[in-house]
């Protein structure tokens, strides 16, 4: 029994070990799964997998129009503070006070990119894009207005 | 027709036409010499490129490609770098040791070339007892890592020094053993009457299976030996730093690098010699014409085919596997090598006595 289980023990290891040589060399004969990306070089065709989070952003439509309803779900998820929300009052046409944003100030240089905020938003108003070269010489410049100048919320978006 | 002996009786004969006896010996040592240091330097760039290189296309890489064509000059830009680099000697530690254990290293690697056989009659010292020669000093290559390990000072140092020393003396016995079912099947020790015993097939191929448990396991036993992934627990990355060599910087490391590669590179030879017929090119019993054919690819690119291969393989292992614990890697050795070796031995003796091989 014992002498069956030894034997066994060792084709089973023999067996494993191989199926692992094969992937690899699998992998050292076919360069076309190199998935490295020659970045400074292939700026201009370079393909970033799906996932990948460059910044927040918050889309506008072709009027100037932002989903955003300033209900701040985004900066209470927000775990180190990236997100402030300032809000104001609207006076609609019919004389009601409606409450809109003034500014949705972003902190990229505190922002981690844990989607947390994405996540949280009720109206799809905010996403991530995937811009990733934030260099700046000034570190003001990180702090960003997510909203246009003079834009507004979208009809029928509550 | 040229060979590598007719060159060597036309040096020595001019030599000795100019000079008395005692001072042509010393020119020729010194020739041998430079040429084995000329060896070492190619090979330590040409193996560091070629396991970059195989690393980086098994991990889905591109590895170096910037550095001349294709990153092909990486490795000597690496070499240049670690030259001007300096040699610092830490503190703590015991000096005459420290420095001394990289030339240890190095010199087992140089001595270690004497009896192997590059091509036809190009071997430096035909010695009888080659094979006992090579398991000997191969082993010899723990006591610079000791050596370095103790000498720094650094408990990282020395525990990778202390792993080492369990696992080259164990894995010693397992790499001897293998190679000693060739030894059987040939009836000698010596280098050059391995290889002319395979002029009618390599033993891989004339010794049936016993043949081939022990090829696997004289490689599994030299990978551990040569302290190569997965048995690379005397350097152990993630959990030892770089363990024995921690402490060494510039060329003192460079030297610790390039004699690891070496040795793998004379292991790989070796295992070529014994399994794979050295230098002799792919002969089938009395298949003369396609015997004849072979004849023309000169031996010395048989020679290297079969211990880059080899070394290609070891790469393969070292890119593959993940590292064994201590504990693991002594149970491969006690429980399944060793007595795999031994009841090999048998068999193989069984195989030789009865005359079944080829």
């Amino acid at each position: 029994m014992f002498i069956k289980n030894y034997i066994k023990n060792i084709f089973s290891a023999v067996k494993s070990l191989l199926v692992g040589m094969k992937r690899t060399l699998y992998y050292f004969t076919h360069h076309k799964e190199i998935i490295t990306q020659q970045y400074p070089d292939n700026r201009d065709t370079l393909i970033l997998p799906e996932r990948f989070k460059g910044e927040v952003v918050m889309p506008h439509n072709e009027n100037n129009e932002h989903r955003c309803t300033g209900c701040t779900a985004c900066e209470l998820a927000c775990p180190n503070g990236s997100i402030k929300v300032i809000t104001k009052f609207d006076i609609s046409p019919d004389g009601k006070k409606k409450k809109a944003i003034d500014k949705l100030v972003y902190h990229l240089e505190l922002c981690t990119m844990c989607n947390l905020c994405v996540e949280a938003c009720p109206s799809d108003a905010i996403k991530m894009a995937q811009t990733f070269e934030h260099s700046v010489y000034d570190r003001n410049q990180l702090t960003k207005t997510l909203n246009n100048p003079g834009s507004k919320i979208m009809d029928g978006v509550e | 027709m040229w060979s590598f002996s007719n060159i060597a009786n036309l040096v020595h004969e001019v030599l000795a036409e100019h000079f008395n006896p005692a001072i042509t010996l010393a020119i020729e040592m010194v020739i041998a010499g430079v040429s084995v240091i000329g060896l070492f330097a190619i090979l330590g760039l040409v193996l560091v490129i070629m396991e970059r290189k195989v690393s980086a296309w098994m991990q889905i890489r591109l590895g170096p490609n910037r550095v001349g064509p294709k990153g092909m000059l990486q490795s000597l830009a690496d070499t240049l770098k670690l030259i001007v680099k300096e040699g610092m000697t830490p503190n703590g530690a015991d000096k005459l040791l420290f420095n001394l254990a990289p030339f240890i290293a190095m010199i087992v690697a140089m001595l270690l070339m004497a009896p192997i056989a590059f091509a036809k009659d190009l071997q430096m010292w035909d010695l009888n007892i080659g094979i006992l020669y090579v398991s000997a000093l191969s082993s010899v290559t723990v006591i610079s890592i000791l050596m370095a390990g103790w000498s720094s000072n650094n408990k990282f140092s020395l525990l990778g020094a202390m792993r080492s020393g369990a696992q080259i003396v164990s894995y010693e016995l397992s790499a001897g053993l293998s190679a000693l079912a060739i030894v059987v099947l040939t009836g000698s020790l010596q280098i050059s009457e391995i290889i002319t015993s395979q002029a009618n097939g390599w033993w891989i191929f004339k010794g049936h299976i016993p043949a081939i448990i022990a090829f696997v396991t004289f490689i599994i036993a030299v990978t551990a030996e040569t302290n190569r992934a997965p048995f690379d627990l005397a350097e152990a990355e993630s959990e030892l730093t770089a363990g024995f060599h921690t402490e060494y910087s510039g060329m003192k490391f460079a030297l610790f690098f390039l004699a690891e590669y070496v040795n793998v590179f004379i292991m790989c030879s070796i295992a070529a010699t014994l399994f794979f017929g050295g230098w002799m090119p792919l002969h089938i019993g009395n298949w003369h014409k396609f015997n004849h054919v072979m004849d023309f690819i000169p031996s010395s690119i048989w020679f290297f085919g079969k211990t880059f291969f080899l070394i290609f393989v070891i790469m393969w292992f070292r890119w593959t596997f993940p590292r064994l614990r201590i504990d693991q890697l002594l149970d491969l050795e006690w429980k399944y090598l060793l007595p795999i070796t031994m009841f090999n031995l048998l068999l193989v003796t069984a195989v030789a006595i009865l005359g079944w091989h080829f």
